[in-house]
């Protein structure tokens, strides 16, 4: 026992290790891009240089999106750090459509103010302006916020620059493989490694208030779900029964787990799992593999996959219990259920022709719209916004993670150093 | 002794009798006494000959696979594997301090963790044939590793088929 709490501390020893490798976005696919101008941010403090380039990090932001052509900084006429310093004529003579000016202040040792302001070039008018207090290690956090606001503005899409993603990746070592449990930015700076195992690790889910995380690790060669606390690293197990222990997913309310648990016959069934109490209970009961339940954003409803008709379908069940009902019918394979936030689409792992690809269903229509391209995809997430999915393809040898737009319009591929990255779930909008 | 169990034995018999059938001739043994060397009277004594006895036939002597395979989104076994699991019931049961940890496998196509689920319902269908064979639940233990653990890494049939397997792990 003694030696297991060791080692259990060696793994959570890497806490808070900065990984090196950073995810590199390439933008694979896309809709026309509409010109903007982020203009350089002014700078009054101590030194040459405000800590991070606050313009530069929405300017990356709003070119990632997929739906914004900043222009470079060569081709401004004028570089204003206020709004009382535009020139509507010079912005509308190249074209663009908003221009985004700032400036960053001191105001202590660690401490500053970032102010910005958006404006409509056409309309001669500010359609945002905002000022936040920073440090130097939130100064990255309040560009993305300042990025959010910009985006919701300008698309009337809530912005999701301000969160996180976690992720698997696998590593052949010398010594063995190495899995690891990331959490980074999405824009794939800050990468963390939470926990490191010469074991599988699974299932990463987030808690709606995004400080936790859920996943499934296979230390000792069995499965266990642990709940684990990001600022602290601080991990309890909720479940180590014999057989499956898998597939963790936060209601709502983030007071329980569903899951999906093996019975003695080695039946997998979906459960709910009190996190405080440990208690279970058992919300289907049959032969067939039911598994990777997920609630729909109410908490009414658990999804699950189940092959009870045959092959892998998805199914909806009373978070209380009760007969299921069968949700898809279009194709031989549909699995992983994920509901959006808003409750309107539902994204799955989708056979079609050969091709496992990620595909979202419209919950009131059924039509179902097939968003990825690769022959293995899986692993679909959806942003908070409920505009965007992340998901993991693997185009050769290695899985790298793909986001794409619920309407299937913008695709982009998030390469990730050398090691295999698969299970991408991101984050809540992060409240704090 | 269930029908299942008795057909069962009666394969690994003709099994047997299969292979023994053609390891009878060894032209090269029966050479060597016609090799001029003179006559070899050892054969002549009588002396140390004895009664004798019968031998039981051991399933559990000899190479006994640790792997057994499955088809695409099945857990059957095939008659094959069903055969080898048996042999490791047999094992199981007739020494009761023996225990085994039944590794279930999938293939990387599809859900992560449907896929252990796959590998969980394949390692379950071999404990049945274990328990069939008399080998006690106490003796068995069961995980799935999914595709999490793969042993080969193309991504074509070839290595699918190796990778959807349930490993048979002595832990005693």
């Amino acid at each position: 026992m003694r030696k297991v709490i060791v080692l259990v501390c060696l793994l959570l020893v890497s806490l808070s290790s900065v990984v090196e490798a950073q995810l590199v976005v390439e933008i694979t696919e896309g809709i026309k891009r509409r010109p903007i101008a982020i203009v350089p941010f002014g700078w009054e403090g101590n030194g040459d240089a405000m800590p991070g380039d606050v313009a530069q990090i929405i300017s990356d932001d709003l070119t990632r999106s997929g739906r914004f052509a900043p222009i470079p900084e060569e081709d401004m006429l004028q570089k204003p750090t206020t709004g009382a310093d535009v020139d509507f004529d010079d912005w509308a003579i190249l074209g663009v459509e908003a221009v985004v000016v700032g400036r960053v202040t001191q105001t202590g040792d660690n401490a500053y103010n970032v102010q910005f302001q958006l404006f409509d070039v056409f309309g001669r008018d500010q359609l945002v302006g905002y000022r936040m207090p920073a440090s130097r290690g939130t100064m990255r956090r309040v560009a993305h916020r300042a990025a959010d606001m910009i985006y919701e503005e300008l698309t009337g899409i809530a912005g999701v620059f301000d969160t996180k993603v976690s992720y698997v990746t696998s590593e052949d070592r010398p010594d063995g493989r190495l899995y690891s449990l990331i959490v980074a930015d999405q824009d794939g700076f800050n990468e963390y490694k939470i926990m490191e195992s010469t074991d599988p690790i699974m299932s990463p889910a987030w808690s709606p208030d995004s400080r936790r995380l859920a996943y499934v690790s296979f230390e000792d060669d069995r499965s266990s779900i642990f709940i684990q606390t990001l600022r602290t690293g601080n991990r309890i197990k909720v479940s180590s029964r014999a057989g499956v222990n898998g597939a963790p997913a936060f209601s709502p309310d983030g007071r329980k787990l569903v899951v999906t648990l093996s019975d003695a016959d080695g039946n997998l069934d979906i459960y709910t799992l009190d996190i405080n109490s440990r208690q279970t209970r058992r919300i289907t009961t049959h032969r067939a593999i039911d598994t990777e339940g997920s609630w729909s954003p109410d908490g009414s409803y658990i999804y699950f996959t189940s092959d009870r008709s045959g092959g892998p379908q998805i199914y909806r069940v009373s978070a209380n219990g009760g007969s299921a009902e069968r949700v898809t019918f279009e194709g031989g394979y549909n699995a992983r259920p994920r509901l959006s936030p808003d409750g309107e689409k539902l994204a799955m792992v989708h056979l079609v022709n050969g091709n496992y690809r990620i595909a979202v269903m419209d919950v009131k229509r059924k039509d179902v719209l097939v968003l990825s391209s690769g022959r293995q995809d899986e692993s679909p997430s959806f942003a908070p916004n409920s505009d965007t999915l992340i998901y993991a393809t693997r185009p050769g040898r290695k899985g790298v993670l793909e986001s794409v737009t619920a309407d299937g319009l913008i695709r982009q591929r998030l390469a990730s150093g050398d090691a295999d990255v698969r299970e991408p779930v991101w984050s809540p909008f992060q409240r704090f | 002794m269930s029908k299942f169990n008795a057909l069962l034995v009666t394969s690994f018999f003709l099994l047997l009798a299969g292979c023994a059938s053609q390891d009878i001739p060894d032209p090269d043994m029966t050479d060597e006494t016609y090799d001029g060397q003179g006559a070899d009277t050892d054969g002549m004594d009588s002396s140390g000959l004895g009664e004798g006895e019968m031998i039981d036939y051991d399933p559990t002597a000899g190479e006994l696979a640790d792997v057994v395979y499955f088809d695409f989104d099945s857990y059957e076994l095939l008659p094959d594997d069903a055969d080898i699991a048996a042999r490791h019931g047999l094992q199981l049961a007739e020494d009761s301090s023996l225990s085994v940890r039944l590794e279930g496998h999938a293939d990387e196509r599809g859900s992560r963790e449907y896929n252990i689920g796959l590998g969980e319902r394949r390692a379950q269908a071999v404990r049945r044939i274990l328990m069939l064979q008399g080998a006690q639940p106490s003796q068995i233990s069961t995980v799935s590793f999914g595709e999490e653990r793969p042993i080969a890494f193309g991504s074509d049939e070839d290595s699918w088929s190796q990778n959807r397997r349930v490993e048979f792990k002595y832990t005693n």
